[in-house]
């Protein structure tokens, strides 16, 4: 949806470029449309300063550095492309913090969008009373990138903390998820999956759309709940699906104030919490080795675009649009 | 979620009720208790670290670590009087201040440089607008952390490390895509007849803006205002990269400092910092969660 509106922009420009016009006013139309022009860059003027000095200007430079070795006090050294043949052959922390990172994307992005979706439908079951839940829900979302909240999430999992206390009434003992190297990671896909109320709010403003008539005449012919969320929910909130899927696979790859806080900066227990953007914050700013957090910072932007691309590639065979509801 | 079509059919019957009685706990009111009991369950699960958090602030720091329950065995509220003097010789209230002055001005310069991008994105017709908004989409997607390094070196060169502007600057040039993408959005469900009107009355672009569209997308700018407010007050990582002496910090760094240096020594301190540093946030959210809601919402589905 997002290139759809790229595309609009495009439509109203062009049409709006022979507006007919009376004999007077053509006269000044090369000076209005040089007015046009002035106010459109006017006001435009800050974000064209922020988006080249503060995004494509730094983005081209960080190119440039991945190429190079830079500790920030000498001048930068072109190296070619050992920064990513160290990344990809002999950097055993790298491989790790790849390792743990996708297995945070790919198993939390999907237990948490799973969650938003279940609550959402329950939420939708009724009106009344459900904005109170509604709220509830959604406020980890806001404050779940906290400091605080990442201080709050490892008093919880601690040994003997409350929720090994809770596992410990069914007989289950643990004995603390911080410094266990098999529990770290699910502990943080916790705290993610904690924060499934954006998504949910998404899904259920969806929801809202979708006419109930669809099901009413579902009903009709039989069709089970199942059948009914196959050919009726998932297709009419395909196009939310694929916002929330883009938006929450992009946002997970760049967790980083609660692994930090989780493990004091280290990333440990034996690099567990030491997610991507921890590992480069650490190679750039412990280690001074800007050239080579760089390269990991390209690797990044590259796993995101191609992300990017292949989900709206395909997203032409699953996503439906409801052209008049936009 | 059985049933849940019949349901739907039922709740437009009501005169269904008059024509033949029913048992008070009909099927309708026995799903719907459920319904309620299953919420208010989730909610508690989604709630309790909150109210842990709480609890805890109320606990002497020798409980933690004994009774992790919920209520503390001897309530005190010696975290909080411990909590004022603050840490590395700075008062919390300075804390505060920093964040609050931080998160205002950010704020500030959110929504004005993001409204102008918008009111430009989806107003003016000009050569190049259509490349720029694609190529400000494509920022919403861009990884922040491509960026810090040679943002970092940059604010390093300009001399600016150790001061806020390296964390203001970038909010007073609009680069926080989300916000200028909700403001065009919103400009864009508001009748074009409305600002054209004041166009041929002779009013220019910057009049335009000013009276006619700023007070319209109101709820756009409280929405965006809100957020900014809560993400700058949260930030961790600009802060961590670039504020150096304590007397600067904000929040989340002077936060960090206490979760390094206790190990148990002095966790109550750390819990009731930990829990006023969100009591501003939750505020917010008690009185705005409207806008919140519907923000977030609207995101998703226009465009």
């Amino acid at each position: 949806m997002v290139t759809s509106t790229a595309h609009r922009v495009d439509e109203d420009t062009r049409q709006k470029a022979p507006a007919p016009h009376h004999a007077e006013v053509a006269v000044s139309q090369k000076q209005r449309h040089w007015r046009e022009s002035l106010a459109g860059y006017g006001f435009l003027a800050p974000w064209l300063v922020g988006f080249f000095g503060l995004t494509l200007g730094p983005m081209l430079y960080s190119l440039y550095l991945s190429f190079t070795r830079y500790n920030l006090f000498q001048p930068p050294q072109w190296i070619g492309f050992d920064n990513y043949i160290r990344l990809f052959t002999d950097d055993p922390n790298f491989t790790q913090s790849v390792k743990i990172t996708l297995i945070y994307v790919l198993v939390g992005t999907p237990i948490k969008l799973a969650a938003a979706l279940g609550v959402a439908m329950l939420l939708n079951y009724r009106d009344r009373g459900a904005g109170f839940f509604r709220s509830s829900f959604y406020a980890p979302s806001l404050i779940g990138a906290s400091v605080s909240v990442a201080i709050v999430w490892r008093a919880m999992f601690s040994a003997d903390g409350p929720v090994d206390n809770t596992l410990s009434i069914f007989g289950i003992t643990i004995g603390g998820w911080v410094g266990n190297v098999a529990l770290v990671v699910p502990m943080m896909i916790l705290l993610a999956v904690w924060q499934f109320g954006a998504p949910m709010v998404i899904f259920l403003a969806g929801l809202k759309q979708v006419p109930r008539e669809l099901y009413e005449a579902a009903d009709m012919d039989g069709a089970g709940p199942v059948k009914k969320f196959r050919s009726i929910t998932l297709p009419m909130l395909s196009s939310v699906v694929f916002f929330n899927l883009l938006l929450e696979l992009i946002g997970a790859f760049q967790v980083f104030s609660s692994a930090y806080i989780i493990s004091n900066g280290t990333g440990g227990p034996a690099g567990m919490t030491n997610f991507y953007t921890l590992y480069l914050y650490k190679r750039a700013f412990s280690d001074g080795q800007m050239g080579y957090a760089s390269a990991m910072a390209w690797v990044l932007l590259i796993v995101v675009a191609i992300i990017a691309f292949v989900l709206f590639r395909t997203s032409k065979s699953w996503v439906h649009y409801q052209g008049e509801n936009r | 979620m059985t049933g849940r079509g019949d349901v739907w059919v039922k709740h437009d019957s009501d005169q269904e009720r008059v024509v033949q009685p029913r048992p008070y706990w009909n099927r309708k009111r026995v799903t719907t208790l459920i319904w309620f009991v299953a919420l208010a369950i989730l909610t508690a699960i989604v709630i309790y670290p909150l109210i842990w958090l709480l609890f805890a602030t109320f606990k002497p720091s020798s409980e933690f670590g004994q009774n992790q329950g919920l209520i503390p065995d001897q309530p005190t509220i010696d975290n909080y009087i411990k909590v004022m003097d603050g840490i590395a010789g700075v008062p919390m209230w300075r804390f505060f201040a920093n964040s609050a002055i931080i998160a205002i001005a950010a704020t500030v310069g959110t929504v004005l440089s993001s409204a102008m991008a918008a009111y430009a994105f989806a107003r003016i017709r000009f050569k190049g607008v259509g490349i720029f908004f694609t190529a400000m989409i494509g920022t919403l997607l861009l990884p922040f952390h491509v960026v810090i390094i040679p943002q970092y070196i940059m604010f390093n060169k300009l001399d600016m490390i150790d001061t806020y502007w390296p964390l203001l600057l970038p909010k007073f040039l609009a680069t926080e895509a989300f916000f200028v993408f909700l403001m065009v959005q919103f400009m864009r469900g508001i009748p074009r007849e409305m600002d054209e009107a004041a166009r041929v009355d002779g009013a220019g672009h910057v009049r335009t803006f000013g009276s006619i569209m700023l007070p319209l997308i109101q709820p756009a700018l409280v929405t965006s205002a809100i957020f900014s407010f809560i993400w700058t007050w949260n930030d961790f990582l600009a802060p961590l990269m670039y504020i150096t002496s304590p007397e600067k910090y904000p929040l989340p760094i002077a936060l960090r400092l206490y979760n390094d240096q206790t190990s148990t020594s002095d966790y109550g301190a750390t819990v009731a910092a930990s829990f006023l540093a969100l009591v501003p946030i939750l505020l917010f959210f008690l009185v705005f969660q409207r806008f919140l809601v519907a923000g977030v919402a609207t995101q998703g589905l226009k465009g």
